[in-house]
């Protein structure tokens, strides 16, 4: 790991939990209405998995997606005016926070019926695999979506026609109030996927760098025509299923000592132990190990005062964001009614009524 | 003897009162149990009877919903609650190919003693993947019932009629309802689960509507009476079958139809009304029926745009004064 590559992370994990919690306030203060499914203490998962990604692979996850978004660089701007249902928003105020599309980056939905995203991951991968091309898709879903039909069908043609789709499991242990040992038989996700011979591995969701090197791995094996793979990353949410639930259902100690292991405190972690940058490692020469250990012990690149100026810097961000959002104008039925006929080239045979 | 009692509570002592006087109903869906339920119909059941009779499901509404299929065919009465409508669209194989034909293809041999909850309906910026009303999908299957309640009271009354029913029921429950208080009398007899109910008495049209929008209708009632405009407010209550009696005997009075709907107008539970009403009304209309009804689009997440894209009460209003001559026509 260089020294870009994680203050990367470390910028997009405070931005994250910076952009939720800003969400969050804007929920309180009546900016936004309707489901609001907050992503901290999840952070590690969407960070570590779309930095593995290239521009070409494709990304389909779920309702709890503002942070997938951001990671894959839509503005910020953009994903907060949708969360306030304007026309500046990435879906023009249509589609809400729950459904994030961006055509453009590839990003190709948040899906708000659980298990959706198998077969449309498993469509994208179909036309990909057609085609040729080195393209891969990311499907990401929780756990409590692995009990959808869908999963299963989805995995076995993804399988049976060896398609280049990696499954994401987000296992935060709950489908809203259930627990997981009470809506799953096998509640280690990754053994699911031996039914339908997907390779699968659990890893630890927790810490970005962790979730970085599986998801090269894995995608490595996909590009090489291997066929699908399944990650599980354990996980957990800090907050409750959305702003409408208090979370109550789990145990006081449960809650403290999950967020006792805070990806955004790892993260920061890791980056005080300071990280060579590529030049040095590639200066570094045989002895590689040893001379790393050195640096690491002698210099601690990124200190105090570069975590908080990553701090400050994602606070404008997401001040400017907020800002922009609010003052962003409604659409307007027009845009609604362009949206919805913007497929149809030829003749209007209804309009409004 | 009534007590005031909101939507929820109204349904929550019907399932009470049925499970603790028959142990073959029992319900099932996703976060019934220890949560007690999204909108709280089923709270403190779990922990009365037991997580057999209150069962938390995983997300697997085509298998929970065939399973509750499985059980009626025994004799269970099992009251399946459906999150929410727009997850019912997984379960539909399930509620059209096996509860609506089971007891048809098997010459009558079986019951379907099975209820199946769901809230559904335009709330609050839910979007356009949990705001749909799909009434007229499930009202195109021949041996479903579907109830539509509108008050706590025809809540408790329809969900107890329902369980005691040897037919699929579909109770289609309104997500902006079931904190809306009302009085509810336990004790008193019902009126059959179909029947329509005269919201108000009035001359000079019929308002036909169902679910929350009737409860505008009668506001838009209220308006209308201002001006002079009495308008007769029908609740329809259940919209497979229709009290079609109920509606022809006001046409016969009022000579006008109006029906106020909150689903997409095209091909609509409304376009049921006034197509089966003119064929049985005809000589008794002055006017050709009108419909308000919501936009032929799926809900914009926008929340000016999702309330421009349903009825309003200024919305039945102006239909209403239009429908006899207050207002120019469109
Ligand atoms: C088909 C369907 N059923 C039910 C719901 C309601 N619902 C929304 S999120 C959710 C829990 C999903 O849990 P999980 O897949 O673990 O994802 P998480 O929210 O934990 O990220 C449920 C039951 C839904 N949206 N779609
Ligand atoms: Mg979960």
């Amino acid at each position: 790991m260089d020294r870009e590559t994680l203050h990367r992370f470390l910028h997009d994990m405070l931005l994250a939990r910076a952009f939720e919690e800003r969400a969050a306030q804007e929920y309180s203060e009546g900016n936004i209405a309707g489901f609001l499914h907050l992503y901290p203490g999840e952070e590690a998962v969407a960070v570590g998995v779309i930095h593995a990604t290239e521009p070409g692979d494709y990304i389909a996850t779920t309702y709890r997606e503002h942070v997938h978004a951001l990671v894959r660089g839509i503005p910020p701007r953009q994903v907060m005016a949708e969360l306030f249902g304007r026309r500046d928003g990435v879906c023009k105020g249509m589609g809400g926070s729950m459904h994030l599309f961006d055509r453009e980056r590839r990003f190709m939905g948040g899906y708000a019926i659980v298990g959706e995203t198998f077969p449309v991951a498993t469509g994208i991968a179909y036309s990909i695999a057609l085609r040729q091309l080195p393209e891969a898709v990311i499907c990401f879903f929780g756990d409590g979506a692995v009990n959808q039909g869908t999963f299963h069908e989805a995995l076995n043609m993804a399988s049976l026609w060896k398609l280049p789709v990696l499954f994401v499991c987000e296992n935060n242990h709950y489908q809203i109030g259930t627990e997981i040992h009470r809506h799953s038989a096998v509640v280690n996700v990754y053994k699911r996927a031996c039914a339908y011979n997907i390779p699968a591995e659990k890893v630890n969701g927790m810490d970005v760098i962790n979730v970085y090197e599986a998801t090269r791995h894995a995608l490595t094996q996909i590009r090489a025509g291997n066929g699908p793979q399944l990650l599980e990353f354990e996980t957990y949410r800090f907050r409750g299923h959305s702003m409408a639930d208090a979370g109550s259902y789990r145990p006081r100690v449960e809650v403290n000592s999950q967020t006792g292991r805070d990806p955004v405190e790892t993260v920061i972690h890791e980056a005080k132990l300071g990280y060579p940058t590529q030049a040095e490692i590639a200066a570094a020469g045989p002895d590689l190990v040893e001379q790393l250990v050195g640096h690491s012990a002698a210099v601690g690149h990124f200190d105090d005062r570069h975590i908080e100026a990553v701090r400050d810097e994602v606070k404008r961000i997401v001040d400017d964001a907020a800002q922009f959002a609010l003052s962003s104008p409604p659409p307007t039925m027009d845009d609604a009614w362009s949206s919805l006929y913007c497929n149809r080239q030829h003749e209007t045979l209804t309009g409004a009524a | 003897m009534t007590e005031t009692l909101q939507c929820w509570q109204a349904l929550n002592r019907a399932l009470d009162i049925e499970m603790s006087s028959d142990e073959s109903v029992f319900t099932l869906g996703e976060d019934v149990g220890l949560y007690g339920g999204t909108y709280r119909v089923t709270e403190g059941l779990n922990a009365k009877y037991g997580e057999w009779r209150v069962r938390d499901t995983p997300i697997s509404e085509g298998g929970f919903t065939g399973l509750g299929v499985g059980a009626a065919l025994t004799g269970m009465r099992p009251v399946v609650e459906i999150m929410t409508i727009n997850f019912a669209l997984l379960a539909l194989d399930a509620i059209i190919n096996m509860a609506a034909k089971i007891p048809f293809m098997s010459g009558g041999q079986f019951p379907m003693p099975l209820v199946i909850r769901m809230p559904g309906g335009v709330a609050r910026q839910l979007a356009a993947q949990h705001s749909q009303r799909l009434e007229h999908t499930l009202m195109n299957v021949p041996g479903l019932r579907i109830a539509v309640p509108a008050t706590p009271q025809d809540a408790y009354w329809q969900l107890r009629q329902a369980i005691a029913s040897d037919e699929p029921v579909i109770l289609l429950e309104h997500e902006l309802l079931y904190f809306e208080p009302g009085e509810v009398d336990l004790a008193a007899e019902p009126p059959p689960m179909h029947q329509a109910a005269i919201r108000r008495t009035g001359t000079d049209l019929t308002l036909v509507s169902y679910s929350r929008m009737a409860n505008l209708a009668a506001q838009a009632a209220d308006l209308l009476a201002k001006d002079n405009i009495r308008a007769e407010v029908i609740d329809l209550r259940s919209l497979s079958p229709i009290d079609w009696d109920t509606c022809a005997a006001s046409l016969h009075k009022t000579h006008r139809l109006l029906v106020a709907e909150e689903d997409c107008r095209f091909a609509g539970a409304g376009a049921e009304i006034i197509a089966t009403l003119n064929e049985r009304c005809f000589y008794d209309l002055d006017a050709a029926p009108a419909r308000v009804a919501g936009l032929d689009m799926p809900t914009p997440f926008n929340a000016e745009l999702e309330a421009a894209s349903i009825p309003g009460v200024s919305d039945i209003v102006k239909a209403a004064r239009r429908l006899v001559g207050r207002e120019k026509p469109l």
